[in-house]
């Protein structure tokens, strides 16, 4: 790739991050008044032991953010603030301050998306190439219809379903949270399978539902390769049908899907808080779900930036690994 | 009717599609007679009924009859969905339109914001938007919040789509035999586009729906609308998987995944309608 | 001289819901070995689909209804799946029609030349596979370093030399090359070919050359062979059928050109192509045909011995 794209791409980051940024500035003044400023107010009237603290939040955020000032003047500080990655102290949990909050919950999330997302593209891609491949066995065909079905169903709505039949009715596996009450978090085997039994409820909601997709759009893809010349001349050179399938029709019809899942991964992070919400899993979903029940406006600022800007790095992580795969984007004719 | 019925046989995913959404709309319309919709209302009626002859669905712990909830909600949820799922795809188709006549600077632009755009998880944004204007959001209200970002998918498609209708030539002949700019995008690809499109909405129909959906589980909804969403809040708000009250998230996630399997497959009918090469393959 | 390959009454249908489709209907001939054959005839009258239906690679929804292909005594129809599979390119080979996208693009070319020998039992050492296809290259004219490039680097003409070193990489009995150079232009047209030319003397195998060309055609083959709707109607050697042809539409098709020297490709004749679906009764041809008569409508013609090495199917031919 030339530096002149990798340049372009890192750009399109920038955008993102300034975006983040600049859509938690604005939006909440749309609505006229600053409703951060009408929360701590409230927070500094109900008194209590750390209302120090938060008197201090409150002049210092008039000092900053103050209608007296002008609007640039406050976008300027806020940009500033998020360049050195402070988001303020956490309004509803004083002395915690929101960049602690998010690198606590942050772990869960990646290790869960992460997780869930390759498996399910992986088995999903697989499944599909296979579907459109006429020498698959035949009993493949019926897996179709229930994987597409479950393609439909929001991510969360088949964790509650799940969660009633393999947590409630049949008491296989936690209801709840991340690891069990009472465990302390520590670096053992007994810890980690505690928190593996946790996660899989979670993960097997967003697996099943992801694979139906993963082999729709692939398998019309294959389709489409599989008309292709070169999979046509590949036959007339009496190749094996496993080198065929596997080097001539999958390895092409797998650059698309990249693309599909570069694009993929907001939807999928928005579908993963909401099962984080429903499962109580300790992520940045659940963590979100407090900050508005709590009315906790840094937080929730703090963790909205975080998520687009982890999702644009990925993001932009997948667009520079790409060309690694297609040689026509890596080698640009001079 | 005839060839209706004929096409429906050959597509079978329009069939099903249809006809699960036709389920819903006969629920609905027969539920406003068998039951009074006032008991949608917290404290209607005795409070945490499993179901029974009276209560089909039960009731839920603040008093509401979950068979009137269904019965009011559904419409409105479907409501949310469908106002901002047209509104989305009339900005996206002309935006499409925009970027895949002019080109140039105006295709970059509205194509570089509908790429960003969908990098971006949709769902936070709604979430600043929500939190922001928070404090008694309206069901028509919460359709314009969903609405904000529903026209990005439906851009890029259509995008594709008049950009691949051009390429074969549709355009060409049109302007050789003289018509104007705007005359060439209606008469010409119009007709050309309109099943395109239909899937386009009901795509973003679905997806507005799942988005509020989202909202109102996180409790940024209309708080005291009876909407699906807002149902599924309260049953985690009050956990009711842990109390054992498994009637009260039942009906809304029957209901739920019924909408979502009927969108889904009425897309992937309106698919194979749009694009018949398909149909070989299936 | 021996046939290396025979083709008798070979049958290809496509099933479709508004009739099936006959695109190749009885198709008998011989190839010689060190034969070249051209076979021409107007886009869709079943050049490629018999091209492929020799190799036995009709897909659906397309079948092989009929016929024997016969290799060096061997008959292709009678082998199981992995004989025939092994068959292609060490048997017989082909070079795709276009050739623009006939190579994977996400591999080197080399990638492309090593997964031919593997695939066919050839075990070469990293050096060995390093020099057969630097040798392959320099035989169609690449220069060695080629193969480290994709398809993508290279001009139409070099992909289509590719195309024929991979063709020849097994030295086949029979090369089949569908309208190898119809996407380049002139010069490297004749380059091309001229490269075919010498690797098929060198090798000393058959080719069968499809093609729309009837100049290029002249310059190259040996015998033509003219197809129309599915049939074979007339073979003859080329000079032969360019001086006399016997058959209506191959007549019309030479008249057509406006000389050979200055290298028409067919223009058509009078009349539109017919559909193969719903294909005239008797001769396919009678609609445009300035000498039919009542009995072209009727009678299908069979095709017929008119000198020792020159047939056709016409009723008056
Ligand atoms: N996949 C298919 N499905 C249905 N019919 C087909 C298919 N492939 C080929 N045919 C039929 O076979 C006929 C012969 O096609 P073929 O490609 O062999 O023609 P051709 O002589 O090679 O033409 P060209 O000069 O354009 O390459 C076509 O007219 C078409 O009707
Ligand atoms: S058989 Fe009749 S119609 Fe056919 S080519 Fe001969 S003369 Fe013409
Ligand atoms: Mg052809």
């Amino acid at each position: 790739m030339r530096m002149i794209d990798i340049v372009r791409r890192c750009g399109v980051f920038a955008v993102i991050v300034l975006l983040a940024a600049s859509l938690n500035f604005f939006l909440p003044k749309l609505s006229g008044q600053d409703p951060v400023r009408t929360k701590l107010l409230q927070q500094a009237a109900l008194g209590g032991y750390v209302h120090q603290g938060i008197d201090d939040m409150v002049k210092l955020y008039e000092k900053r953010f103050g209608l007296d000032r002008p609007l640039w003047e406050q976008y300027f500080n806020y940009l500033g603030d998020v360049a050195r990655l402070d988001f303020n102290y956490s309004i509803a949990n004083y002395p915690r301050t929101v960049a602690e909050m998010i690198t606590e919950a942050i772990p869960w999330t990646i290790g869960l998306l992460s997780m869930t997302t390759l498996l399910s593209f992986v088995i999903g891609t697989l499944l599909g190439a296979l579907l459109a491949w006429p020498r698959a066995p035949r009993w493949m065909a019926w897996l179709m219809p229930p994987l597409w079905a479950l393609h439909a169903i929001p991510f969360f709505l088949l964790g509650l379903i799940l969660m009633y039949l393999l947590a409630f009715q049949v008491p296989l596996l936690p209801i709840f949270g991340g690891y069990s009450v009472g465990v302390q978090p520590a670096l053992s085997l007994a810890f980690v399978l505690d928190v593996v039994r946790h996660a899989t409820l979670p993960a097997l909601s967003i697996i099943l539902v992801s694979i139906g997709g993963w082999a729709l759009g692939m398998r019309g893809m294959m389709v489409t390769t599989m008309g292709e010349d070169y999979v046509v001349f590949a036959e007339g050179k009496g190749l094996r049908s496993l080198t065929i399938f596997l080097r001539y029709c999958l390895r092409n019809a797998i650059l698309p899907q990249i693309t599909a899942l570069a694009l993929a991964l907001g939807q999928i992070l928005s579908g993963a808080v909401l099962v984080e919400v429903i499962f109580g899993y300790p992520g940045i979903g659940t963590l979100l779900f407090q900050a508005i029940r709590e009315n906790d406006h840094f937080l929730i600022q703090g963790i909205v930036f975080t998520v687009i800007v982890a999702l644009g790095l990925a993001t932009l992580i997948l667009d520079l690994v790409y060309p690694l795969l297609d040689p026509r984007i890596t080698y640009q004719r001079s | 009717m005839r060839g209706l019925i004929r096409y429906f046989r050959r597509n079978l995913s329009l069939l099903v599609g249809s006809s699960l959404l036709l389920l819903l709309v006969v629920f609905v319309v027969t539920g406003h007679f068998v039951v009074d919709v006032e008991d949608a209302r917290a404290l209607s009626v005795r409070p945490l009924q499993p179901p029974s002859w009276r209560y089909p669905f039960g009731t839920d712990r603040q008093g509401r009859d979950l068979l009137a909830v269904m019965v009011a909600g559904t419409p409105l949820t479907l409501r949310i969905g469908f106002i901002a799922g047209i509104l989305g795809v009339a900005i996206g188709t002309v935006l499409a339109f925009a970027a895949a006549y002019y080109r140039g600077w105006a295709d970059t632009i509205i194509r570089g914001i509908a790429d960003i755009g969908l990098t971006v998880p949709g769902l936070l944004v709604l979430i600043i938007i929500a939190v922001g204007i928070r404090g008694g959001l309206s069901v028509n209200q919460m359709a314009l919040v969903v609405a904000s970002l529903a026209w990005l998918n439906p851009t890029r498609t259509i995008r594709a789509q008049v950009l691949s209708l051009r390429e074969r030539g549709y355009v060409e002949i049109a302007r050789m035999s003289g018509m104007s700019g705007p005359a060439i995008i209606f008469f010409e690809l119009m007709p050309n586009l309109l099943p395109y499109l239909a899937a386009t909405l009901v795509n973003a129909v679905s997806s507005a729906i799942l988005a509020s959906i989202g909202l109102e589980v996180l409790g940024l909804g209309p708080i005291d609308a009876p909407t699906l969403g807002m149902t599924l809040y309260w049953v985690n708000f009050n956990a009711a998987m842990i109390n054992g009250w498994w009637w009260w998230w039942l009906a809304p996630t029957v209901i739920i995944v019924l909408v979502f399997l009927g969108l889904f497959f009425v897309t992937v009918g309106l698919d194979e309608y749009a694009n018949p090469r398909l149909r070989k393959s299936a | 001289m021996s046939a290396v390959l025979s083709v008798e009454g070979l049958r290809v249908q496509f099933d479709h819901p508004l009739g099936a489709v006959h695109a190749v209907d009885d198709v008998s001939f011989t190839l010689d070995a060190n034969e070249r054959l051209g076979l021409a005839g107007e886009s869709g009258s079943g050049k490629s689909t018999m091209a492929l239906a020799i190799l036995r690679m009709i897909r659906p929804p397309g079948r092989i209804t009929g016929g024997r292909v016969t290799l060096d005594g061997t008959e292709l129809s009678a082998l199981d799946h992995e004989a025939m599979r092994r068959l292609r390119l060490a048997g017989i080979a082909m070079v795709p029609q276009g050739s623009m996208n006939s190579l994977n693009p996400v591999m080197r070319i080399r990638d492309q030349l090593a997964d031919a020998f593997r695939d066919h039992g050839v075990a070469l050492s990293a050096p060995e596979l390093h020099a057969r296809v630097a040798e392959l290259l320099r035989t169609v004219g690449l220069r060695p370093d080629v193969a480290d490039l994709y398809p993508h680097e290279l001009s139409g003409g070099m992909k289509q030399r590719a195309c024929i070193a991979i063709a020849i990489c097994l030295r086949p009995k029979v090369i089949i090359a569908d309208e190898p150079t119809s996407a380049l232009d002139v010069v490297v047209q004749r380059q091309v070919m001229e490269t075919l030319a010498r690797v098929q003397r060198d090798l000393g195998c058959a080719i069968i050359l499809v093609g729309h060309d009837m100049g290029l055609m002249a310059q190259f083959v040996d015998r033509l062979g003219v197809m129309y709707a599915g049939r074979l109607v007339e073979v003859a050697p080329i000079a032969e059928i360019i001086t006399t042809p016997r058959h209506p539409y191959t007549q019309a098709l030479i008249s057509s050109l406006p000389s050979l020297a200055a290298r028409g490709t067919m223009q058509g004749i009078p009349g539109l192509a017919p559909l193969l679906r719903d294909l005239p009764s008797g001769c396919a041809f009678h609609p445009r045909c300035p000498r039919a008569e009542d009995r072209c409508r009727s009678e299908k013609p069979a095709v017929r011995t008119l000198a020792p090495s020159h047939q056709a199917a016409c009723h008056f031919a």
